[in-house]
């Protein structure tokens, strides 16, 4: 049976690992290439890698930082930041990634979807949604690494889940940023509904902050992995005694 | 001497990092010359069944490697092209194992691609690396007389496929931890 993922995310600013609250007043929390080696060796399932500031100055993810990374690890590795076209994605990969993950270039090329899906297999695509809640609906937000720069795009955030699995995404996050950074647990309500969508593996981003809460998103959204950051960079919550905790609940994990 | 195929694209790099983790000597190519100097063969696990066949027909290397007799491991779409055909594009792959590969179907509980870890029972050869190993892929083969190790995603399948000088393996081994390389290692070194 396949088992539930825990995704550590570096969110990575100019060379260092950063992690604000509901995505603004971005701290250093460590460097980037002992974090990824530690979780790594700590039976992280995967590691997610994304330049926040990427996108908001038009830049591309920083690859030599791919590379650092991708050469200390064993694991699965995604990278997103400003990817935009195959030629850069194919360049991520040939550095050392596994999946590519896009969520401003998509909204404003939803047709790249599709054509990284069939140049490199579903599998390798990911797209990640950063999802708003307010007037009643939830919104999909572009550019959202930096506050000056966060826009309300056009569309709403289940059918948009919807759109991008059917232009060929191989996975769906699904950030819900009211929850970002605030440790009140993940949106359960949000993930629920997203979960009864999404055909393909869905993982929860946005609230973690202690133990229950993975138990509580797995148990109720049964969502396919929990990506959290500084929960793990501050060493709140431990990779393994999180697992221990998750398997000793009835949750299936790799131990 | 390793010898890693090319098949064009991208991302070699998984598994030549692993290799090259692991301390072995290796080189990327995809002539049939360069090939012969391998000791070892290693189809890496990254694109899709119509460009990886078309690629290796172009090369000459799908009757290069179907008549090989040295030790050769598919990694995931590497395994696949070893059957005779995929669903994926209508492909016809390389027939060293028998039987087909198709695609999982999406259900309630059982989300497509099938991706991440998952349990593997290998039979004899590596049982005791049984466990949990990293896998991303849509596309599947059933379980058959030829299968060296079942995992299960809805129904079982076959995790490891093995005759003679072949294995295909549906995870990724370089992907897959200290148990992945402990796989890779023996592999490489046997």
């Amino acid at each position: 049976m396949l088992t539930k993922r825990i995704i550590p995310c570096l969110d990575v600013k100019d060379g260092k690992v950063v992690k604000g609250v509901q995505f603004d007043n971005h701290e250093d929390v460590g460097e980037i290439t002992d974090l990824a080696y530690k979780y790594s060796k700590d039976n992280a399932d995967e590691l997610v890698f994304y330049d926040i500031s990427a996108s908001t100055k038009n830049e591309v993810v920083e690859t030599t930082w791919v590379k650092k990374v991708a050469d200390k690890i064993n694991i699965p590795f995604c990278v997103a930041g400003g990817i935009k076209n195959i030629r850069v994605a194919e360049a991520i990969l040939n550095l050392g990634a596994d999946k590519i993950s896009i969520n401003t270039p998509a909204i404003e090329n939803p047709e790249l979807i599709t054509e990284l899906a069939k140049e490199f297999g579903s599998q390798c695509v990911v797209v990640g949604i950063d999802s708003y809640f307010q007037d009643q609906q939830y919104n999909v937000y572009s550019r959202t690494g930096d506050p000056t720069t966060r826009t309300k795009s056009n569309r709403l955030t289940y059918s948009w889940i919807k759109e991008v699995q059917d232009r060929g995404a191989g996975e769906i996050v699904l950030n819900c940023m009211n929850q970002d950074g605030i440790r009140n647990g993940y949106d359960v309500k949000q993930l629920l509904d997203a979960r009864k969508i999404a055909r393909v593996p869905l993982i929860a981003s946005g609230g973690a902050g202690n133990m229950d809460h993975f138990y509580d998103v797995f148990k109720s959204c049964n969502v396919d992995g929990a990506l959290a950051a500084s929960v793990f960079h501050k060493n709140e919550v431990k990779i393994e005694a999180l697992k221990n905790n998750l398997l000793n609940r009835g949750i299936r994990v790799r131990t | 001497m390793i010898g890693v195929v090319d098949y064009g694209g991208a991302n070699h790099a998984s598994v030549v990092n692993a290799v090259d983790n692991l301390g072995f000597d290796y080189f990327i190519s995809d002539n049939k010359k360069s090939l012969d100097d391998a000791e070892k063969i290693i189809l890496p696990g990254v694109g899709a069944a119509p460009n990886v066949m078309q690629q290796l027909q172009n090369k000459g290397l799908d009757t290069y490697l179907k008549l090989s007799e040295k030790p050769i491991l598919g990694i995931c779409i590497g395994m696949q092209i070893m059957y005779e055909t995929s669903s994926e594009g209508n492909t016809d792959g390389l027939s060293i194992f028998d039987g087909k590969v198709k695609k999982f179907v999406p259900r309630t509980n059982k989300p497509v691609p099938h991706m991440g870890w998952n349990e593997v029972r290998f039979d004899k050869t590596y049982s005791d690396l049984n466990g949990y190993y990293y896998f991303a892929n849509s596309y599947y083969a059933d379980v058959s007389e030829q299968t060296t190790a079942i995992s299960s995603y809805g129904d079982k399948f076959s995790a490891m496929t093995s005759i003679k000088n072949f294995t295909g393996v549906q995870f990724h081994p370089e992907k897959s931890g200290s148990l992945g390389y402990q796989f890779l290692q023996r592999f490489l070194s046997s």
